[in-house]
């Protein structure tokens, strides 16, 4: 069920669009922000609040990456493996990453404290590689700003 | 006399956006001031196009015509919109963030201009999810934007009204799409639309609609407050204004210029962007983002406008420098940025889905030693059916573009790959 709390939040947006749909994407970021990620109940109860099937929504979440329909660690890393990052040492990062982690892209560590993921240019072309963890931007990386980078998050 | 950069000039130095003040202190609102005053919309739309501003989102569509498609007056289909495209994911683009972060009321000021040019109600700034502090900033600016009387009824006192809603997406490069962005705004998947009807004509939940990328619209407040002939004057080329150019790859000082549109591709890189790293030479340039062709060392004094990209074989694009140097793999560089398009490719028409993913195998494939005689053939018989009027959205087109500039410029590397079944680059 929906708290209050994610209902309300929910309502606000409603009366910004001329139809419920269009407020399908925030109200599934809205859950994903009070509880990590999207469940099938909760795919549910935002259909049945926005007068949706829960088939339709499902469709709509899994199309944009941003919505996790998988729990997801306490924190989200995600490198950039487009192409300016990639000329500038992406495999090493990436190598680094699961190294360090011990897992691969999509997974999460047994502590539960981080998911990585890939992810698309993150515009910071400038000072690449680059990679965001909790949408928090950090650019320039090498093996160590890496290592410190993962420190912050505990 | 010192080159004027009306787009950037402005941005702190420091990091921080500059605040409504400081935005009004250097001339901010004067332009909507000017057109709420003295111009009807249409003369607005007017002094766009006559500006000669174009597109700065990739494409280069006229953005005065593009405005001139919405239908006018009394009759007009209700509520109009105005969507600003802040959904910056070409791959090695980054000057809409840097816009958006230093600057925001200037992109909101270019959008309440699109409203009023286009006698729209309602405007939307469809920004992606990743760019935080943009949304951040923006979102206070919007704010202090409608305490100030910019927006929301009768904006300084006259009869226009105008909301603005930031609208945070959750990814896909599909979004950048027009008419994908347009379906992600209602609640959808982000598949393109069948054209025609275009956005302008029919948008957002069927009524009119424009679409304006972040940069182009930062033009508009200039334009409107200065006027044509200065706005002329800026270019060095006879498409007009200035142009944020970027240079990302192993160039000595990677980074965003505001600089003279027509400004030629050897003066970004070896003056503003240092040339290359120590050790490493040039091979070749996507001029414009991950979707444009390669261009190579003939192409250097080419003045970056998109006039003359067009006619060295490329596009501008979004005039942001993907640099490819020689100590790196410049099939490894093509499979990366295939790997991108099908990866992106939202699966709704056949030539993208099927033809990027096969395309993707066959380079990657290439780049793990196991590439095959006839490879080549393949990979540019997939070019021709991702060429332009086989797919609803120009996804599939824009991936040609590399793979097909790559196949011509690189072609030794290709077989290299091929003879020798290993990356020539990989230890």
């Amino acid at each position: 069920m929906l708290t209050v709390e994610e209902r309300e939040e929910i309502e606000a947006e409603l009366a910004r669009y001329p139809t419920k749909e269009a407020v399908c994407i925030d109200a599934m970021k809205i859950v994903q922000r009070h509880r990590g990620w999207v469940s099938d109940e909760s795919v549910r109860d935002i259909a049945e609040l926005l007068e949706m099937s829960p088939a339709d929504l499902d469709g709509v979440a899994t199309f944009y990456n941003l919505i996790f329909r998988k729990p997801v660690g306490r924190h989200v890393a995600m490198l950039c493996n487009s192409v300016s990052c990639w000329i500038m040492g992406y495999e090493k990062m990436h190598k680094h990453l699961t190294d360090r982690l011990g897992i691969q892209f999509g997974e999460t560590t047994p502590d539960n404290r981080f998911t990585l993921l890939p992810i698309v240019c993150l515009g910071a072309c400038d000072h690449a590689p680059a990679m965001l963890v909790d949408n928090e931007l950090h650019t320039d990386l090498g093996p160590e700003r890496i290592d410190q980078v993962l420190e912050a998050y505990k | 006399m010192t080159q004027e950069r009306p787009l950037t000039e402005a941005i702190p130095l420091d990091g921080q956006a500059l605040s409504l003040r400081g935005y009004e202190q250097v001339g901010g609102y004067q332009g909507l001031r000017k057109a709420l005053r003295e111009m009807s919309p249409q003369a607005v739309q007017e002094e766009v196009k006559k500006a000669g501003l174009r597109g700065r989102g990739g494409a280069g569509f006229p953005t005065g015509m593009k405005w001139s498609f919405v239908p006018m007056g009394d009759n007009a289909p209700r509520p109009k919109y105005v969507v600003a495209n802040a959904d910056e994911m070409e791959p090695g683009t980054f000057k809409d963030r840097y816009l958006m972060e230093g600057n925001p009321h200037q992109l909101i000021e270019g959008l309440i201009l699109a409203a009023y040019a286009t006698q729209a109600d309602v405007a939307f700034i469809f920004i992606r999810g990743e760019y935080k502090l943009a949304q951040e900033r923006l979102a206070k600016a919007i704010a202090d934007a409608y305490a100030a009387g910019y927006l929301g009824k009768k904006i300084l006192k006259s009869d226009f009204a105008l909301e603005m809603i930031l609208h945070v997406s959750a990814g896909r490069y599909m979004c950048g799409e027009e008419t994908g962005l347009l379906n992600a705004l209602e609640g959808k998947r982000a598949n393109p639309r069948s054209k025609p009807p275009f956005p302008p004509v029919a948008g957002l939940w069927g009524k009119p609609t424009t679409v304006n990328n972040v940069e182009t619209l930062a033009n508009v407040p200039h334009i409107i407050a200065k006027g044509l002939t200065w706005y002329q004057s800026l270019s060095r080329s006879r498409d007009y204004g200035t142009k944020i150019y970027g240079a990302s790859g192993k160039v000595k000082r990677p980074g965003l210029w505001e600089l003279p549109m027509g400004t030629p591709m050897r003066e970004i890189l070896e003056e503003h962007a240092g040339g290359m790293r120590d050790g490493l030479r040039f091979r070749g340039v996507l001029p414009g983002g991950a979707s444009t062709d390669f261009l190579v060392e003939e192409h250097l004094e080419v003045p970056m406008d998109f006039i003359e990209v067009q006619k060295a074989g490329s596009r501008l694009g979004t005039g942001t420098m993907i640099v490819l140097d020689d100590h790196t793999c410049p099939v490894g560089m093509t499979s990366n940025l295939i790997h991108f398009f099908a990866q992106e490719s939202c699966g709704w028409c056949t030539p993208c889905w099927s033809g990027l993913n096969w395309a993707k195998q066959i380079l990657a494939a290439m780049e793990e030693g196991r590439g095959e005689p006839g490879d080549l053939d393949k990979l540019a018989f997939q070019t021709k059916f991702l060429a332009p009027g086989n797919t609803f959205c120009a996804l599939a087109p824009g991936a040609a573009e590399p793979l097909q500039s790559a196949l011509k410029y690189f072609r030794e590397d290709f077989e290299r790959h091929i003879l020798e079944q290993r990356c020539p680059w990989k230890s």
